[in-house]
């Protein structure tokens, strides 16, 4: 983990291109680049491909991308705690386990337990529900960091036990039934029209965003004049702050030009007693409420891996674990709690996936681990360790789920679509280490 | 150096890997303002014997006093509050890390939020490499990118930095050119008259001989002896650590 810094060096006067100046100037990893490159070029192949052959393109459509957004959500919440795990030089085979166990505790918490204890439909079901999944999750991963950091048994060996037993534990608790209904507003954080949050709350998040894009930006400037770094550009300040907020901004525009459904506008219309014909009515749906979670977890995630103390000594652990001993860090506690953190995502990511579906079944969450750990390693994380990002995760989560759908929308079918994904994954990984070997790091 | 209580007291300090013994019943001391040199030859247990006083090994039996009185070292945190501070041999630096993050690595200067201040720890980076290594630039880059002798002076800041009262230095400059050794021996005479007392481990007779007040030697984990470097020569050291015989004298 290097810095956001590389300016700060002494400025190199031999001639440089254009293309590394910019990047130089900006700031920009070549990395992220790469990676937004690859997701264009999947989603405009995709697009073209279903436009040539089935005289349909339905991938850059508002509908696909709100709901490729959705999809990607509950694996990318796993994915940024599996980059601090990969990091510390480990691994968590049991993420879709423990999705699957905590979905299903809270599933009964709230169908089995909570109407006979405080009556059906309670205000207080879902929050009750979310901070017992969230609990347990904390909980599990933290046992699972105890055997690994303090009983000195490898990750994999934990993990791999743990993908077995939380399977297992889900389905005695259930006796093997699928537990549904979930009640109603905890419903909402899995998406759906009713999971997302409109027109107007999604332009307020925008704007607010944006100014937190510029403050960030000129608060940054600050610092750097406060210590007498080299400051960017004036140039590369405006560049990036016209492509955040040109980013959020469009995001905002996007989410705001999928509408409910006409069925839905209809319900809604009789409900509200609104004569307009159906056909004139136009709903937004706006930011779903498992993808603001997503940028909320991957906001918190970002500070907490490189602003704090924490994230520091998980970055050095991954690093040298022996010089970060020898440095006075406890890193036995910080593994424990690297996976803690882990097991509480799963049970965020739960609450996702469970409230998307309705229930909680046996399989929820199977092979999720997979889908985790490459979204992580396509996001640039490295095996050997102390090198990786969260921004990286998501987008890698993103690239996943663009090629699962985008296969399923021009009609490959299963079998290929796993083929593809694993070349996928291999491809990645080779990419980078080439990339690596090339710029030295 | 008469009469005061010793700064660092190491008493009969036993280590074993294995049923190896690489330390076996070693006593040696250090006072304030002192340097005292350990020789010996590879694998003599020097580095293990500075490892229990750093704290990243713990004795199987002995006792260490710091200022006269027992000290209880179980780990590098616990060294780091008697103000011992540790130049590794190997370093001990995260490759993956710039310089500053390396120099505060487990002591971090945090905002009034609670957030690591990157900038303020390259701003003191800069200030104490400025003093100690002017040609050392390269404060962005992960220490992974950096020579071996940049490396070194990584970690020589990060053990100069915290006010150390007590300083190891395993091999200071194996790695360092003859401009950079020689500005390490120049640290080690002002840290001296500022009152710090210095172990210092060396493979450089030379160095040792003009640096230091005392040198222990160990030879297969015991110690041969200590002397004032004043009363012995070059060729006596050299005897001391090839075949473990003190200088014979009165
Ligand atoms: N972690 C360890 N596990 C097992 N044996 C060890 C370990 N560290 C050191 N030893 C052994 O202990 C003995 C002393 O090693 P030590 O590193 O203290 O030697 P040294 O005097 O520092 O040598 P050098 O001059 O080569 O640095 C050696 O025989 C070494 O093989
Ligand atoms: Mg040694």
């Amino acid at each position: 983990m290097t810095k956001p810094s590389s300016t700060r060096g002494p400025s190199k006067s031999n001639v440089e291109g254009l293309f590394p100046r910019f990047l130089r100037a900006t700031e920009i990893d070549a990395r992220l680049l790469g990676m937004i490159a690859a997701l264009v070029l999947i989603w405009v192949g995709f697009h073209y491909y279903g436009k040539i052959v089935n005289g349909y393109g339905a991938f850059l459509t508002p509908r696909n991308l709100w709901n490729l957004s959705v999809q990607t959500a509950s694996i990318a919440v796993m994915a940024t705690g599996m980059v601090l795990v990969i990091v510390t030089r480990h691994i968590d085979l049991s993420v879709g386990s423990i999705l699957g166990f905590t979905a299903m505790s809270m599933a009964i918490i709230q169908v089995w337990i909570l109407p006979d204890l405080i009556g059906l439909g309670h205000p207080m079901i879902w929050v009750i529900a979310v901070v017992c999944g969230l609990v347990i999750g904390a909980l599990i991963g933290a046992l699972h960091g105890y055997l690994i950091a303090y009983l000195g048994i490898p990750a994999f060996i934990v993990t791999l036990g743990g993908l077995l037993v939380w399977r297992g534990a889900a389905f005695l608790l259930a006796r093997g039934e699928t537990i549904s209904p979930v009640d109603a507003t905890f419903s909402k954080l899995g998406g759906g029209p009713y999971g997302a949050v409109g027109a107007t709350t999604s332009w307020i998040i925008g704007i607010v965003a944006c100014v937190a894009v510029l403050l960030m930006l000129w608060q940054g400037r600050r610092q750097r004049k406060r210590f007498d770094f080299p400051l960017r550009p004036l140039w590369a300040e405006g560049f990036l702050a016209t492509v955040g907020c040109g980013l959020i901004i469009g995001f905002v525009v996007l989410v705001n030009s999928y509408p409910w459904p006409k069925g839905i506008v209809k319900k809604y219309a009789a409900a509200n007693n609104i004569d307009t014909p159906i056909n004139e009515i136009f709903i937004s749906h706006g930011f779903a409420i498992p993808v603001l979670i997503l940028i909320g977890v991957g906001i918190i995630m970002t500070i907490l891996t490189t602003r704090t103390r924490f994230g520091r000594y998980v970055f050095a652990i991954g690093g040298n674990p022996d010089a970060a001993e020898l440095s006075g860090i406890n890193t036995r506690w910080v593994t424990l709690k690297v996976f803690a953190l882990m097991g509480t995502l799963c049970a965020l990511g739960a609450v996702i996936s469970s409230a998307r579906l309705g229930s909680a079944t046996n399989n929820l969450g199977t092979l999720d681990e997979l889908y985790v750990i490459a979204a992580v390693v396509i996001g640039g994380t490295s095996f050997s360790g102390g090198i990786g990002t969260i921004y990286g995760a998501i987008l890698g989560a993103l690239v996943m789920q663009a090629l699962q759908t985008g296969m399923i929308l021009i009609g490959f079918d299963a079998a290929i679509q796993q083929m593809v994904v694993g070349a996928v994954l291999v491809a990645a990984v080779w990419i980078d280490t080439l990339y690596r070997r090339r710029s030295g790091v | 150096m008469t009469g005061t209580t010793p700064l660092v007291e190491m008493k009969n300090i036993e280590l074993a890997f294995g049923g190896i013994k690489a330390v076996d019943d070693v006593t040696v001391d250090l006072f304030a303002g002192e340097v005292v040199g350990l020789l010996g030859h590879n694998g003599a247990g020097k580095s293990t014997l500075i490892k229990i006083l750093s704290g990243a090994y713990q004795a199987d039996a002995g006792e260490i006093y710091v200022n006269g009185e027992l000290a209880t070292i179980r780990n590098p945190r616990d060294a780091h509050s008697y103000n011992i501070e540790t130049i590794y041999q190997t370093l001990a630096l995260a490759d993956n890390l710039d310089a500053a993050a390396n120099l505060f690595l487990g002591r971090e200067i945090v905002t009034r939020f609670g957030m690591v201040d990157d900038d303020a720890m390259e701003a003191e980076t800069r200030k104490i490499m400025g003093r100690l290594n002017p040609n050392f630039v390269k404060f962005s880059s992960p220490v992974s990118a950096l020579s071996g002798g940049q490396r070194q002076s990584v970690a020589i800041t990060r053990a100069v930095y915290f006010n150390a009262r007590i300083l190891i230095m395993d091999e200071p400059t194996a790695a360092l050119g003859p401009q950079e050794t020689e500005m390490v021996a120049e640290l080690i005479k002002q840290l001296k008259s500022e009152g710090i007392g210095i172990f210092l481990i060396s493979h450089d007779i030379h160095d040792v001989m003009g640096l230091c007040d005392r040198v222990s030697v160990m030879k297969n984990g015991r110690l041969v002896g200590t002397q004032n470097v004043d009363d012995v020569t070059d060729d006596e050291i050299l005897a001391m650590i090839i075949l473990g015989k003190n200088p014979e004298r009165n």
